[in-house]
């Protein structure tokens, strides 16, 4: 496995708050492969977007990682100083948000923020970041770079912004980009075209990709392997085509099944009954069993996650094994 | 826009004139400043002459309307006191006065701002306390005591600096000021800090909101995750981010300052329009008190006219509110 660019090893992020310890992310593993998109998938609340800071260490206070290894080309990130860990940031592992109107300061120009970006990491002279940032808008998409490099944040559309944040990304061609919705926020078409643009770059670049979301469809065109989360722990794991259409883990089968789909058209929607556990107050055992309509005794047992089908694992003790109707 | 203006430009004439009628009923009802400013063993003869020369004789209305039109020609009256015109006595104070506002406020910026961003960036430790509750007292304690207190340990306990006065000072382009020598800079110090401290809490106060508010932010994040360094995050993503507010709130301090030194001006018997003011209310001498509240009432209208202006130059959603009215 010399081309795994990240291994996650039981990541424990914690956050310490009045209320109690919320274990937001809860003995995470995965590893990713170099021009790899892994699609981590679940719903608000479900520890994803901690997972990505996490690997960044920009988890905020009172959060913090209290466990496991995040080895990134032969480095554990969880031991490295803050010093360390910053020329990391950026230069080899970037990071894309949510929402393009709050990523990019609104009172700097968008050459002021791709250059400070490329300085950095490198010193280079003032006039060659701005080549270089000129480029990587110019490679994004955005037309006429040169006119629109000394704009403010604000005089670009949504979808452009987001651009600009995937271009500020590229900066440096790093190993590994984590995107945390980096598409939620954008209306259908300009979605479609931002997946399109970097599924292109993934494959150009052979970079690894992370990707965030808690929209199935987005991942299914997009990731190789899926990981599904629930209440801070990976509940399935596998090769996104499997996991679609065979899953295992029955959150899995209802996340699924509760996507409109067309081969279902006229039967009711699919839902799944109760809310999210609060992380204050996790049932014992597997987490979704108050949820979970095909919960057995054994569930109140802590569950590990097991090998079920060839490259397929899940953490479950009564996983849906038998061929499903439901295709995604 | 030009209608927006016009409009403006009338309620700041309207606000005007209210505020030349009140300050005129306001200083009549003070007393009459004859009594004080004739020799008490002077004959009823001579009270009655100087109030002939000074048209203290004529019935309120009358008064009022000569006031009013000689105001209307710019013509504040001569002093009481010093027998020239009201107006040139205030206006030979404003340097120092101005000088005095100006150098509080930059002390203000100074300290307030890095002092505000360590309390937002460390809300939880024993420095960002310390400083939250220093600001407190900076906003709660009177502010002729803290400058009381500043003359008991700086002046008189240790000595370091003088407790009172101008000191030397420098002509430049015609104005005196005190802030290019040692000895006027020792002089201005202890004045500035006290007028400052208020002003000073305030933007602690703000500062700290802000940096808070915005450390939470996606962009701050953002920044972060390129591999700023912590140093360019917080003196270029947060600062220029939290500097909105806080150079809106200063900009209308600073009319406050000019026109409110009065009681640091008193404390450290520094020469300025604050300090004439008390002298003239004790005296009784009218037409400055009048040329100096006018003054004031010109220079708040001024700003809040500008800092409106600026505004809808500014903020695009000002500019629409103008155009459905």
């Amino acid at each position: 496995m010399s081309d795994t660019v990240i291994e996650v090893r039981d990541l424990r992020t914690h956050f310490f708050t009045r209320a109690g310890v919320l274990p937001a992310v809860d003995g995470v593993s995965f590893s990713v492969r170099r021009g790899e998109v892994l699609g981590i998938v679940g719903e608000s609340g479900s520890g994803k977007s901690v997972t990505g800071l996490s690997i960044l260490g920009l988890v905020d206070a009172p959060g913090r990682i209290v466990g496991g290894e995040i080895m990134f080309r032969g480095r554990n990130l969880t031991e490295l100083t803050s010093h360390e860990l910053r020329a990391v940031r950026g230069h080899q592992i970037a990071m894309i948000f949510q929402d393009p109107m709050m990523t990019l300061n609104p009172v700097l120009r968008v050459s002021t923020q791709m250059i400070e970006a490329v300085r950095a990491h490198e010193k280079v002279s003032k006039a060659e970041a701005r080549q270089r940032a000129r480029d990587a808008l110019g490679r994004v998409g955005i037309p006429s770079p040169d006119e629109r490099l000394d704009a403010y944040p604000h005089e670009f559309s949504g979808g452009m912004r987001q651009r600009v944040a995937i271009a500020i990304a590229l900066l440096h061609s790093p190993d590994l980009i984590i995107a945390d919705e980096p598409t939620t926020a954008l209306d259908v078409t300009i979605q479609a075209q931002i997946l399109a643009e970097v599924q292109k770059l993934a494959t150009e670049t052979g970079m690894a990709l992370i990707w965030i979301t808690h929209d199935l469809a987005v991942v299914s065109s997009l990731a190789d392997r899926i990981a599904v989360m629930y209440a801070g722990r990976i509940v399935e794991d596998g090769p996104a085509p499997q996991v679609l259409s065979a899953p295992l883990h029955p959150y899995t089968v209802g996340l699924i099944g509760s996507v409109p789909s067309r081969n279902r058209r006229g039967a009711e929607l699919a839902q799944i009954p109760g809310m999210t556990p609060s992380l204050l107050d996790l049932p014992e055992g597997c987490a979704f069993r108050p949820r979970c309509p095909r919960a057995l005794d054994q569930c109140r047992q802590p569950q590990p996650m097991r090998l079920l089908k060839p490259r397929q694992e899940a953490r479950c003790c009564n996983p849906h094994l038998e061929p499903l109707e439901v295709t995604g | 826009m030009l209608v927006y203006f016009l409009r403006r430009l009338g309620q700041s004439l309207i606000a005007i004139i209210v505020m030349a009628i009140l300050v005129f009923i306001g200083v009549y009802a003070i007393g009459n400043p004859v009594d004080i400013l004739i020799n008490p063993e002077a004959t009823q003869r001579e009270i009655d002459a100087t109030m002939q020369r000074l048209g203290l004789d004529r019935p309120l209305w009358e008064q009022f309307f000569i006031y009013f039109g000689n105001l209307l020609q710019g013509d504040f009256g001569r002093s009481f006191v010093y027998g020239q015109p009201a107006m040139e006595i205030i206006l030979q104070r404003l340097p120092a006065t101005l000088e005095l506002a100006f150098v509080a406020l930059v002390i203000a910026i100074v300290f307030g701002i890095p002092l505000g961003v360590i309390a937002g960036l460390k809300p939880d430790t024993v420095l960002g306390k310390s400083i939250m509750g220093g600001s407190i007292l900076g906003f709660s304690l009177p502010n002729f005591w803290q400058g009381l207190m500043l003359i008991l340990i700086f002046a008189v306990l240790l000595g370091w600096l003088p407790a009172g006065g101008r000191g030397p000072t420098t002509e430049v382009l015609g104005i005196r000021v005190s802030f290019l020598t040692w000895e006027g800079l020792r002089h201005l110090i202890l004045p500035a800090v006290n007028l400052a401290l208020f002003k000073m809490a305030l933007v602690i106060r703000l500062a700290r909101a802000g940096t808070r508010e915005v450390l939470l932010l996606d962009y701050v994040k953002f920044a972060r995750a390129k591999g700023l360094s912590e140093r360019r995050v917080i003196t270029v993503h947060v600062l220029k981010n939290i500097m909105i507010p806080v150079v809106t709130v200063l900009g209308l301090e600073l009319g406050s300052m000019i026109a409110f030194a009065v009681v640091t001006e008193t404390v450290f018997s520094w020469p300025g329009m604050g300090k004439l003011l008390i002298d003239s209310i004790n005296l009784l001498d009218r037409p400055v008190i009048v040329g100096y509240v006018m003054l004031t009432v010109f220079i708040f209208v001024f700003i809040n006219l500008t800092v409106d202006l600026v505004y809808s130059g500014l903020d695009p959603r000002v500019r629409a509110g103008m155009r459905n009215e």
